[in-house]
């Protein structure tokens, strides 16, 4: 069936909450309203009140008290209604949902997926297009992806609701209705961990994630055109990284680009270049280079394409690493 | 001026109390079995020698810092034995004497002061959750806890522990909050013991008691002489009915005093007199107020005090010995019990650890 992002999202929540009904969505506005993208639209009509819940407004209360569902027995569905909200609810994230396994030796787990609607490029308020995905990797405890396209999106919360420890499901706002692509219906699962080649080319690897992916393929579109050929992978899985994939293309083409919207420091871009430099350096050709959102704070929307990574700044990084 | 008939006032509760430091029980008393009563007045006891022998452990250098409970055996005890098994218990780090009733052994308790992770590897039929030492957080576990069993409709109680300096932070708050909303059984218990750490209650809010605070969130809030067992249970007892009846939660506040430091870190001299404290352990001594109820009803003496002592430090000492000599977890059990299925990457990490430290275990 041909969905967007956001249908995909709806579709793997419709469908896993019919098969476990220990699944229960809350979050602010998820219910009557369906959420402020409609991403769980519908759901409190099938599934009822008890179940997809319109909590107060209190992102802690939503994540502290989904901790304690978890624990005895829930398989909570939080939505936090952007990640620039998530601050209050990160003492429980990092002191409790991502310990409560290793605190306990195994005795109790948290089986949580936190989802969050990321990043910027639709002009929107301040603290409404943060991507702060490295927040969570350097927790460990924590899962985090960030998938694409539709059928990942649906695979993947599917994946993560099943998954016996918190996973963060982060969802880019740009695209949720950006495109639309054949999903399966039903049954369907991408495993989480696995990165997906989302180009094959030879001449540099592009590693990319969430809107980025679509940026490069831009870019690798436009340099195709100079006969430079790009391969493009999504990562999008953070945390666990396929690494293999990462490097079995790396260690090919001898070239990385790494295309992240957040914040140059401390950006999941520094993991990936640390990696490559462990694991692959001697296949490399030329540095490992970052094209990175700026440190500063994400400008209100006038100046949001200046701040945003675009497949120019992406073609630049690209012919340098080419030059080598 | 503004007409007083606008400005909301509060209706103030009795503080609930039913024994006298003499011993003496008013009317309420609940005339418990005896056998019930003497397991009580037991496991205050023993709730005493472990707090003891932990401060001399600590002291020796053979345990970590340790966050002392004497003072509050009365609201830890009476709480406890107002769960039934199916009942949950949610400690915040200061509940050595409620977790020993609730079923987590000595043994452990001392493991995790020791440091030896183990120790939180909660018994499985054992229904207490692990301390919580990021003060108040666990007032939301707590409610999430008990609204899952309104959702699974299975009839329990889930009874959670924090102090006075917890009524500061947001996570009570919002625990309170969601509380009310979703109308949880939950009964959540304030061990209010004067102190967090230097600061007292009459600078941690302008509100004149605790218990009123309950009223903001549309709950029922109990005023509680924590001091006295007896009170203890039958006010908890009471609101753990009420919780497992579809009644929602209620708030007590346990009025209690921290007759030790925060923890073994803390120097209390610092900042309250040692003569006014003495003082107040005079006055108001839990286990000696039980102790002098029993021998008021004929149930206690001399010769029974020094024999129930001299068992029940054997207990604790046994216990602090097998704790000393439990195994530790290696690395390997610390990187596997990240994830359910541990991730290539951690196994990476556990090849690494086997060479860097020749291989060997701590």
């Amino acid at each position: 069936m041909m969905m967007n992002n956001v249908q995909a999202v709806n579709d793997a929540l419709m469908y896993e909450m019919g098969r476990d009904p220990t699944v229960i969505v809350l979050g602010e506005d998820v219910g009557k309203e369906g959420g402020v993208f409609r991403a769980t639209a519908g759901l409190q009509q099938k599934y009822g009140r008890e179940r997809v819940v319109d909590t107060p407004l209190s992102e802690n209360g939503i994540v502290g008290s989904s901790v304690g569902l978890a624990l005895n027995g829930m398989k909570p569905v939080a939505e936090i209604q952007f990640s620039g909200f998530v601050f209050a609810a990160y003492d429980q994230l990092v002191s409790h949902a991502s310990r409560y396994r290793q605190r306990s030796m195994g005795r109790f787990h948290v089986p949580l997926v936190v989802r969050m609607p990321f990043g910027g490029g639709v002009r929107a308020l301040e603290h409404h297009s943060e991507s702060d995905e490295t927040i969570y990797t350097q927790i460990p405890g924590l899962k985090v992806v960030a998938p694409c396209t539709p059928s990942d999106m649906k695979g993947m919360l599917i994946s993560a609701i099943r998954d016996p420890d918190p996973v963060i499901f982060l969802e880019h706002i740009k695209l949720y209705r950006a495109y639309r692509e054949e999903v399966p219906e039903g049954e369907f699962t991408v495993p989480i961990g696995k990165a997906r080649i989302a180009l094959k080319g030879n001449d540099l690897t592009i590693l990319a994630w969430a809107a980025m992916v679509n940026v490069s393929l831009e870019a690798a579109k436009q340099l195709q055109k100079e006969g430079i050929s790009a391969e493009v992978i999504d990562i999008r899985s953070l945390k666990p990284l396929d690494k293999k994939t990462v490097l079995d293309s790396v260690k090919r083409t001898g070239r990385a680009v790494i295309v992240q919207e957040a914040h140059r420091i401390s950006g999941f871009g520094a993991d990936l270049s640390a990696i490559i430099a462990e694991e692959a350096l001697l296949y490399l050709k030329a540095p490992v280079l970052r094209v990175t959102g700026y440190d500063i704070r994400f400008p209100l929307y006038k100046l949001e394409d200046q701040y945003l990574p675009d497949p120019h700044r992406v073609i630049l990084a690209a012919k340098e690493v080419m030059k080598f | 001026m503004i007409d007083e008939k606008y400005r909301y006032k509060l209706e103030k509760g009795e503080i609930f109390h039913i024994v006298d430091q003499d011993g003496t029980a008013s009317s309420m008393d609940p005339h418990l079995p005896e056998d019930m009563l003497l397991k009580m007045y037991r496991m205050m006891v023993q709730a005493r020698a472990f707090d003891e022998k932990a401060l001399k452990l600590q002291r020796a250098g053979r345990m970590g810092t340790y966050a002392p409970l004497s003072g509050q055996e009365g609201v830890q005890i009476g709480s406890a034995f107002a769960l039934a098994p199916e009942d949950w218990m949610v400690p915040s780090y200061r509940e050595a004497g409620a977790m020993m009733v609730k079923g987590v052994p000595m043994k452990a308790q001392y493991m995790m002061w020791m440091g030896n992770d183990w120790g939180n590897h909660i018994p499985d039929n054992v229904n207490c959750l692990p301390i919580s030492i990021p003060v108040g957080s666990q007032i939301l576990h707590a409610t999430g806890f008990a609204w899952a069993a309104n959702i699974k409709k299975s009839k329990i109680a889930v009874l959670c522990y924090f102090g006075d300096g917890s009524t500061s932070r947001g996570d009570f708050h919002e625990g309170m909050n969601f509380a009310g909303v979703f109308q949880v059984p939950g009964v959540f218990l304030c061990s209010n013991n004067g102190f967090a750490i230097s600061t007292p209650v009459t600078k941690q809010t302008h509100a004149e008691t605790l218990a009123q605070k309950a009223i903001a969130y549309g709950i029922p809030g109990y005023r509680l002489d924590g001091m006295d067992v007896l009170a203890t249970y039958v006010l908890v007892k009471d609101a753990v009915e009420r919780a497992k009846e579809g009644g929602g939660p209620t708030m007590i506040e346990g009025v209690c005093y921290r007759f030790g430091p925060h923890t073994t870190a803390d120097n209390p001299d610092l900042y309250r007199q040692k003569a006014e404290v003495e003082e107040i352990i005079k006055k108001t001594d839990p286990v000696v107020r039980f102790k002098n109820y029993l021998a008021k009803k004929k149930l206690w003496d001399d010769k029974k005090e020094k024999a129930l002592i001299e068992e029940v430090v054997g207990l604790v000492d046994a216990a602090a010995m097998e704790a000393e000599q439990a195994p530790l977890p290696t690395m390997e059990d610390l990187l596997k019990n990240v994830f359910a299925q541990m991730p290539e990457y951690l196994n990476e990490e556990l090849d690494y650890y086997k060479k860097a430290s020749g291989g060997g275990s701590p």
